[in-house]
């Protein structure tokens, strides 16, 4: 009799595991809602060929013919309003100049580009990890306690639109220094977005998961590590990937204000030298590593996504 | 020493006339009333419930009755605006582990394996009575218990309703609870996982003894699993309407209850009740 029961459930998982697989399978095509609807704009003829290889390609074609429209608008206005810009063929030749010798160093004041980039991405990270370890724990107390939250929001809401490069002044008169400076610029910059997602992620977090930890009797601490970090890592994620992408465009300002070296002051010295191919063979550059940032923090962010 | 016998025995008495002191867990006239814009809506009204250890006692009612809210205030998640709940003679008035709760909606975790849910409990509640090694078994004992042992590793998101809350069940178990607090634990599967999860249950039951509060709306699930039902009436100000004692031996077996007249009887007298809470109060 029992051996017949067991023997039904043993079954009835095996049931229940295929219809979760089969759930499972059925919600694939759900994980990543914009590349979907990228695809949903492609020509007609190509879905009617489907296949992988010729959807690759077919992006692929597309973004070459993004970028040759470009360089075309930029090659006929240089050509007809600005003969003062270089033109692509000029800047390519200066893109290989440069990334021939990206790290060589003559002194203080002529350094190449890979320097420049590292040391401005050193200041970015400084920032930007400052911040993090500040933002959490405060946008967790503000997300966990009402009172806290309604003293110290109207402060938030004041400083958040304050642009970051205003802090510069203040900051050079308190550091005395023009790097502590640029790091307390991205530490301002990046510190917002962590506090305030934190803080509503901690307010989404499900009222089970407190159930159980109330259950469970978990202290203030046990509650922090166990529940509160985890269920809002997401959200924490999020703050830190918007932040990060803030940083490092206010790196370039802040670099052209302070001098000194990094990927801002390099474009900033290349203009008062009038090289203007190097400037923007530098824009480029820092649009590379802009989008190799948002795709770290892609990957890291949905390494901790869960779903319900 | 006689003196001790003495007194033990009075003390035995006092509990006796008390009352609730002979039962594990009881609620003692709760009332719940929220506060409103239109002023106090009352939920609750009076409510007297104890329970024996070993009992299995449900619960039914409509839904929206306050079944669930009494639920929480044994749970202590709620505080009742008058009475309260004793458990062992002594009044609780926070949740604990010692009252788990298996929720309606599983309530696991979902950044952690099923493993690491049952886990989390078994490391807050036996932390310091037992070694790792004992509390890696007792994890799996219990997920084992509920035929789960084959996804220790799966997270809550790749597990059916049905799987999920029997990784719930283990969760609770696991806490070696005085009483086991069931929320409407089946109320979302379909017939077939349910009926399979009621055997679960069943089972575990049989060989435990557990003491259990459970909430359904469910009269069969009721007559089937419990010693004794509570038939709430509606709220607001919802109470207990009737109890039924169910005399129905154990271990039971749902396809032989099918022709068994006892069987047909609690259920009719169960689903009449529900039926004539429905006449008098009109369609839902």
């Amino acid at each position: 009799m029992k051996n017949n029961l067991s023997f039904a459930m043993d079954d009835g998982v095996s049931l229940e595991q295929r219809e979760a697989t089969k759930e499972k399978g059925a919600s694939k095509p759900l994980v990543c809602p914009t590349k979907l609807n990228l695809n949903a704009v492609k020509p007609g003829y190509l879905k009617s060929i489907g296949t992988r290889a010729a959807r690759m390609f077919g992006r692929t074609f597309c973004v070459c013919l993004t970028f040759a429209a470009a360089i075309g608008v930029w090659s006929a206005i240089q050509s007809r309003f600005a003969p003062d810009l270089p033109t692509p063929a000029q800047t390519w030749t200066r893109a290989v100049e440069i990334f021939s010798e990206p790290f060589y160093d003559d002194g203080p004041n002529d350094k190449g580009i890979g320097w420049q980039l590292l040391y401005s991405l050193g200041r970015v990270a400084a920032g930007f990890s400052l911040a993090v370890a500040v933002g959490i724990p405060i946008g967790l107390i503000v997300g966990t306690s009402r009172l806290i939250r309604q003293s110290l929001d109207p402060l938030i809401q004041v400083l958040r639109p304050v642009s970051p490069l205003a802090w510069l002044p203040i900051a050079l008169l308190v550091f005395k220094s023009v790097n502590a400076s640029a790091i307390f610029v991205i530490f301002i910059t990046s510190i917002w977005p962590v506090i305030l997602n934190t803080a509503s992620g901690v307010a989404a977090i499900s009222k089970d998961y407190l159930n159980v930890a109330a259950v469970l009797r978990f202290e203030r601490l046990e509650m922090a590590r166990k529940i509160l970090l985890p269920a809002t890592l997401p959200h924490i994620l999020t703050g830190m990937r918007l932040s990060l992408g803030i940083a490092w465009m206010v790196i370039v300002a802040a670099e052209m204000l302070t001098g000194g070296i990094g990927i801002g002051f390099y474009i900033w010295d290349e203009w008062n030298n009038l090289n203007v191919a190097s400037i923007i063979v530098a824009m480029g550059l820092i649009g590379g590593v802009g989008i190799l940032l948002e795709t770290v923090m892609n990957r890291i962010q949905r390494r901790f996504q869960y779903h319900d | 020493m006689i003196d001790t016998i003495v007194k033990n025995g009075v003390a035995a008495q006092i509990r006796d006339q008390q009352g609730p002191a002979r039962y594990l867990i009881s609620a003692e006239n709760i009332s719940l009333a929220f506060k409103t814009k239109q002023g106090l809506h009352p939920v609750l009204n009076d409510v007297t419930l104890r329970i024996k250890k070993g009992e299995f006692v449900s619960i039914i009612g409509h839904s929206g009755c306050g079944k669930s809210t009494l639920l929480n205030i044994f749970a202590g998640l709620l505080k009742p605006t008058v009475g309260g709940v004793i458990l062992e003679d002594k009044e609780v008035d926070s949740p604990g582990p010692e009252r788990a709760v298996v929720f309606q909606n599983h309530s696991l975790l979902p950044w952690l394996t099923v493993y690491e849910n049952v886990r989390l409990a078994v490391d807050k509640v036996f932390g310091r009575k037992k070694s790792k090694a004992e509390r890696d078994d007792w994890t799996r004992y219990n997920l084992k218990r509920v035929h789960m042992d084959q996804a220790l590793g799966k997270y809550p998101m790749e597990l059916s309703g049905g799987m999920k809350q029997r990784v719930g069940i283990a969760r609770a178990l696991a806490m070696e609870p005085k009483a086991l607090l069931m929320d409407e634990p089946f109320g979302a599967l379909d017939a077939l996982t349910r009926a399979q999860l009621q055997d679960v249950l069943l089972e575990i039951h049989a060989a435990l003894g557990n003491t259990v509060i459970m909430i359904t709306h469910d009269v069969d699930e009721a007559v089937l699993l419990s010693d004794r039902i509570m038939m709430m009436t509606h709220g607001p100000g919802a109470t207990i309407g009737e109890a039924l004692a169910i005399d129905l031996p154990r271990p039971r077996n749902r396809i032989d209850l099918l022709d068994d007249p006892a069987y047909q009887h609690y259920r009719s007298k169960g689903l009449r009740f529900l039926h004539q809470l429905q006449r008098r109060n009109g369609p839902e």
